[in-house]
């Protein structure tokens, strides 16, 4: 009976309500398609050279457009390199500028810097490169890398990855590029996260006498540093996948190099390279597209962690 | 002096106490100074960059550059095309994106609180923000550019308005769950549907919010280039055709600044300085329209 009175009360329900929650959850679904529709894209894209390479695909360093001969090693090598080196800079800035921003800046500062460190972040990947291009490169070329190469290039057992004669280009210029590039976005993250500390735990160590340093050591980090490693994966994949900016500096050649100062390629910037190279349905892009998939599970994975650390560390 | 000290202590311990306190304050105070110093690095290069463009793109900077079209090295050329074809690949791509984020964004907040569905879908658009947009572009390219023959207008502004859509959903959301729940209850005890007070209540509360998000999405996709390149490829004549190769300003700085022309890398400075000056402003804009609210 119950039912019955039920019934007629559910179709009262007006029909533009109905049609706006469907059109809400279809837009919702077309999320979850779209996801799914780039990687089946870039998968069927790259099968042929999945089918023809198989395995050897990921462990062939060869990039040879005569011989039709692709691997990935190479690319998939300076993607990695150049992000965790661009990591090892970035972080320890970023650390500086949240701590800052955070326990030490005059209030009346606080937003003003704040928003700049968050323009630092809107400016176009291009840009960047261009800026590394014409200002970094040639810096680097006639200043840092010699003077690196002549201080560190002796030295035993590191002294490999400062040698090599100074183009200014490479992948040291690229993770530094790449380092400036992603400073914004792991210090924005930092920021905020810091910010969720309850002031009570920060009173109590102040009270204890705690020096600023010694609260942020003790209480703040360690009440964030989900987040924290949270914020530095975020990082970790934008570096991963940016490329106009490692486009211009990275020197583009297919070679693993032990110098920091070699040239090199990622993933991304010799897809954006070698695309407009390659006539559709060739095996080359192929390949290419092979190479988008990996990106694409590469990232996806470090940006999973990323936003399962943010949000674990987010407290409830 | 051994009286004072020692009731605190015996006189050997605050020796060692005094000397400990002074090494904490040194470190806190280099801990400190390090921090100045990172700050100080970070705005140096946001300095470095802003000065360079205005060094080296201000000085081209001229009529030309607006009614004129990309030509051949040596012959004066602008980059009203690229100008153009930028202008209007970001407005399609925002017109096609902002809609489908708004409805995202709403569905998230309002009716998909605490459903796994709603979860997943947050959890994707999460990931797809901060995707790498070069994968983005040979995504259109696979299902647009290669199935029908050509590079096109229409492709680079889908592949544009897939980036538009994570952003606008991020904000939409969180700026739909800041409304008080009274503001809904209220327009429910009026008798409204849930879609009207969704529509007419909450869009309308929220509208400073959602705007700072079409904003920065934006500026967000106005220097998009990775995408662009696999999909309206570039076009260094004048045309207007959705269904042709476009012309953008990002491609076309990319295509100039590696060439190994003066003047076309002139223009690309220019092209670099209205770019950057253009995404900054509406960076500021939208810091504005949101002010009030926080």
């Amino acid at each position: 009976m119950s039912q019955t009175v039920a019934a007629p009360a559910r179709s009262r329900r007006p029909l533009g309500d109905l049609a706006f929650e469907v059109l809400a959850t279809a837009a919702g679904i077309l999320v979850l398609a779209l996801l799914g529709a780039i990687i089946v894209s870039l998968f069927i894209g790259g099968l042929p050279a999945f089918r023809q390479f198989g395995v050897g695909f990921l462990t062939s360093a060869d990039w040879d457009p005569v011989q039709q001969v692709f691997g990935a090693v190479v690319p998939i090598y300076g993607t990695i390199i150049t992000s965790i080196l661009a990591l090892l800079m970035a972080v320890p800035v970023a650390f500086g500028i949240a701590f800052w921003l955070t326990e030490l800046a005059p209030a009346w500062l606080r937003r003003p810097v704040g928003t700049a460190v968050e323009l630092l972040a809107a400016v176009p990947s291009i840009i960047y490169g261009m800026w590394g291009f014409f200002i970094i490169v040639p810096f680097m070329g006639d200043y840092i890398q010699p003077f690196l190469i002549d201080w560190l290039g002796d030295l035993p057992l590191v002294g490999f990855l400062f040698q090599g004669p100074p183009f200014g280009t490479g992948i040291f210029t690229a993770a530094l590029i790449l380092a400036v590039m992603v400073i914004p976005f792991i210090a924005a993250t930092m920021r905020d996260v810091f910010q969720t500390v309850p002031p009570v735990f920060k009173e109590s160590a102040y009270g204890l006498g705690c020096t600023t340093w010694e609260v942020m050591r003790s209480i703040v980090i360690p009440y964030t540093s989900t987040s924290v490693v949270g914020g530095i994966m975020l990082g970790l994949g934008r570096a991963l996948g940016e490329t106009m900016a490692v486009t211009f500096v990275i020197g583009n050649t297919n070679r693993i190099s032990t110098s920091l100062f070699g040239p090199g390629n990622t993933i991304a910037s010799l897809v954006a390279l070698e695309f407009p190279e390659s006539p559709a349905g060739s095996l080359k892009l192929a390949s290419l597209l092979a190479l988008g998939f990996l990106l694409f599970v590469i990232s996806f994975i470090v940006l999973a962690i990323s936003r399962l650390l943010l949000r674990k560390g987010k407290p409830a | 002096m051994s009286a004072t000290l020692s009731t605190r202590g015996p006189a050997r311990d605050a020796v060692v106490a005094n000397a400990l306190s002074r090494r904490r304050q040194r470190i806190n105070l280099l801990v400190e100074a390090l921090c100045l110093l990172a700050t100080v690095v970070g705005l140096a290069f946001l300095a470095l960059i802003l000065a360079t463009l205005l060094y080296l793109g201000f000085s081209g900077l001229s009529a030309t550059v607006f009614t004129t079209i990309t030509k051949p090295p040596g012959s004066h050329g602008g980059l009203l095309n690229a100008i153009i074809g930028s202008l209007i690949q970001t407005a399609l791509g925002t017109a096609i994106g902002t809609p489908i984020g708004l409805l995202v964004g709403t569905y998230l907040s309002e009716y998909a609180r605490g459903s796994l569905l709603g979860e997943a879908v947050r959890f994707v658009s999460d990931v797809l923000l901060s995707a790498p947009s070069i994968l983005i572009g040979l995504f259109v390219y696979t299902v647009m550019v290669s199935p029908f023959g050509g590079f096109s207008g229409w492709a680079g502004a889908v592949a544009l308005a897939v980036i538009v859509i994570p952003i606008v959903v991020r904000t939409t959301e969180d700026m739909l769950r800041l409304i008080p729940v009274a503001l809904r209850e209220a327009a429910v005890a009026l008798g409204a549907p849930k879609w009207k007070s969704i529509v007419f209540i909450c869009y309308r509360a929220a509208l400073d919010g959602i705007a700072t998000g079409v904003l920065l999405a934006i500026a967000r996709i106005a220097g998009e280039t990775a995408p662009l390149l696999f999909t309206s490829l570039g076009n260094l004549n004048w045309s207007l055709s959705l269904t042709q190769p476009m012309s953008s300003l990002p491609v076309t700085i990319y295509q100039y600044a590696g060439s190994a022309f003066d003047d076309w890398v002139q223009l690309a400075w220019v092209g670099a300085l209205l770019i950057t000056f253009g995404v900054l402003a509406l960076n500021v804009l939208a810091r504005i329209v949101l002010r009030p609210r926080t």
